[in-house]
């Protein structure tokens, strides 16, 4: 008895968190795309892994100098 | 008595068929929706072109597999945590080690860079969180410093010092809402486990990586899952992934010892990076942008740009 209990209320929150999710509002594919395409196209002059930087100005692509101690 | 427990197993019955009928619908209105993927939407978009990056540097210094890294805001530094006990932070221009932290446990998982850049939180196998404050007064005992703030019932895998508010759980990534405790939002098309999810830099989508071997990105007004990043020559499971700064590069790093970059809108492959001597475990963009960090069972981690 107690574990059909256990059961029926494990499967009552399922079915309560499945109508949350099915209720979720949502919109279309290609009004989602568009608006991720526009934020990456937006921000892509800032982005130095894409555009690259002018040489020089990061630290990590000069050649380093090794001094013989 | 009977009656009872024939009404019992009725309510059980018809709760089973109402969460079917639920499932069942939810997959119908995601559908829906579906006429059209991204790289479909994103086909007039000028490709990218070649890309050289290469690795920058490479730290040498622990002496087992590199499980966790992560950035610190002034964009230099780095921490990162071993198998072999020990959380370094280290500078990355100079790849000098800054601090040492020998953990009273091995397996360390996760660790985490304050904001603030005056701390570090790390944690594993000993089962809690412990955070360090750094300091460089060499009389100091980091280790004597430690405050633990937390304690979890089993090994800690990731920390975080913001909201971290996505789980990979198995096949499932589930959105949760930090506020009311409750996910609002489960995507399940993974054919296997998920090591890895990032949030898009906009914070409207968010990219995982999986031991199925794919990379999949989730829009989350659109409820659905929008673009995988595979190929058949891909095998390996992905075990980690972040953006580029303005999320049209995604950085994946994989069980075969290389690192995939992927163009997020188009879905295919920019490029293929080699170094690595082993798996690839863990890999963070810095905070702007200009590099990523990737670590590995190699014991190295490496700077690329």
């Amino acid at each position: 008895m107690a574990g059909d209990l256990a059961s029926a209320s494990a499967l009552q929150c399922l079915v309560e968190q499945l109508k949350l999710e099915a209720g979720v509002e949502r919109i279309k594919i290609p009004q989602a795309a568009a608006e991720l395409q526009q934020y990456c196209m937006q921000n892509a002059c800032k982005d130095a892994l894409l555009v690259g930087v002018p040489a020089g100005s990061n630290p990590l692509q000069e050649p380093r100098s090794c001094a013989l101690l | 008595m009977a009656t009872e427990a024939l009404h019992e197993n009725e309510t059980l019955a018809s709760l089973k068929s109402e969460a079917e009928s639920l499932k069942g619908k939810l997959e119908e209105e995601r559908a829906k929706l579906h006429d059209v993927e991204l790289h479909q939407v994103a086909e007039r978009v000028e490709a990218l072109g070649q890309f050289v990056m290469k690795t920058r540097r490479t730290l040498k210094g622990h002496g087992n597999k590199v499980l966790c890294m992560d950035w610190c805001k002034d964009k230099r530094r780095i921490v990162s945590s071993s198998q072999d006990g020990k959380v370094i932070v280290w500078d990355s221009f100079t790849t000098n080690k800054e601090h040492a932290v020998t953990m009273p446990c091995t397996w360390v998982m996760a660790c985490a860079y304050a904001p603030s850049g005056c701390a570090i939180a790390c944690g594993g196998l000993d089962n809690k969180c412990s955070v360090y404050p750094l300091t460089f007064d060499k009389n100091e005992n980091m280790a004597a410093k430690k405050k633990s703030v937390a304690m979890h019932t089993n090994y800690l895998s990731a920390c975080s010092f913001t909201n971290s508010d996505m789980q990979g759980c198995d096949k499932k990534a589930m959105v949760w809402d930090m506020r009311s405790g409750q996910c609002v939002q489960a995507f399940e098309t993974h054919e296997s486990d998920i090591n890895s999810v990032r949030y898009y830099p906009s914070g409207d989508a968010f990219a995982s990586g999986s031991d199925d071997a794919t990379c999949r990105l989730y829009d989350l007004r659109a409820d659905r899952e929008v673009a995988i990043y595979s190929k058949e020559s891909i095998i390996f499971g992905a075990s980690s992934v972040d953006f580029s700064l303005s999320g049209r590069l995604l950085f994946a790093g994989y069980n075969d010892y290389t690192i995939n970059v992927w163009d997020v809108l188009k879905g295919s492959r920019v490029s293929i990076l080699f170094g690595h001597e082993n798996r690839v475990s863990t890999l963070r963009v810095s905070p702007d942008g200009t590099a990523f960090c990737s670590g590995s069972w190699d014991h190295t981690l490496r700077v690329w740009a």
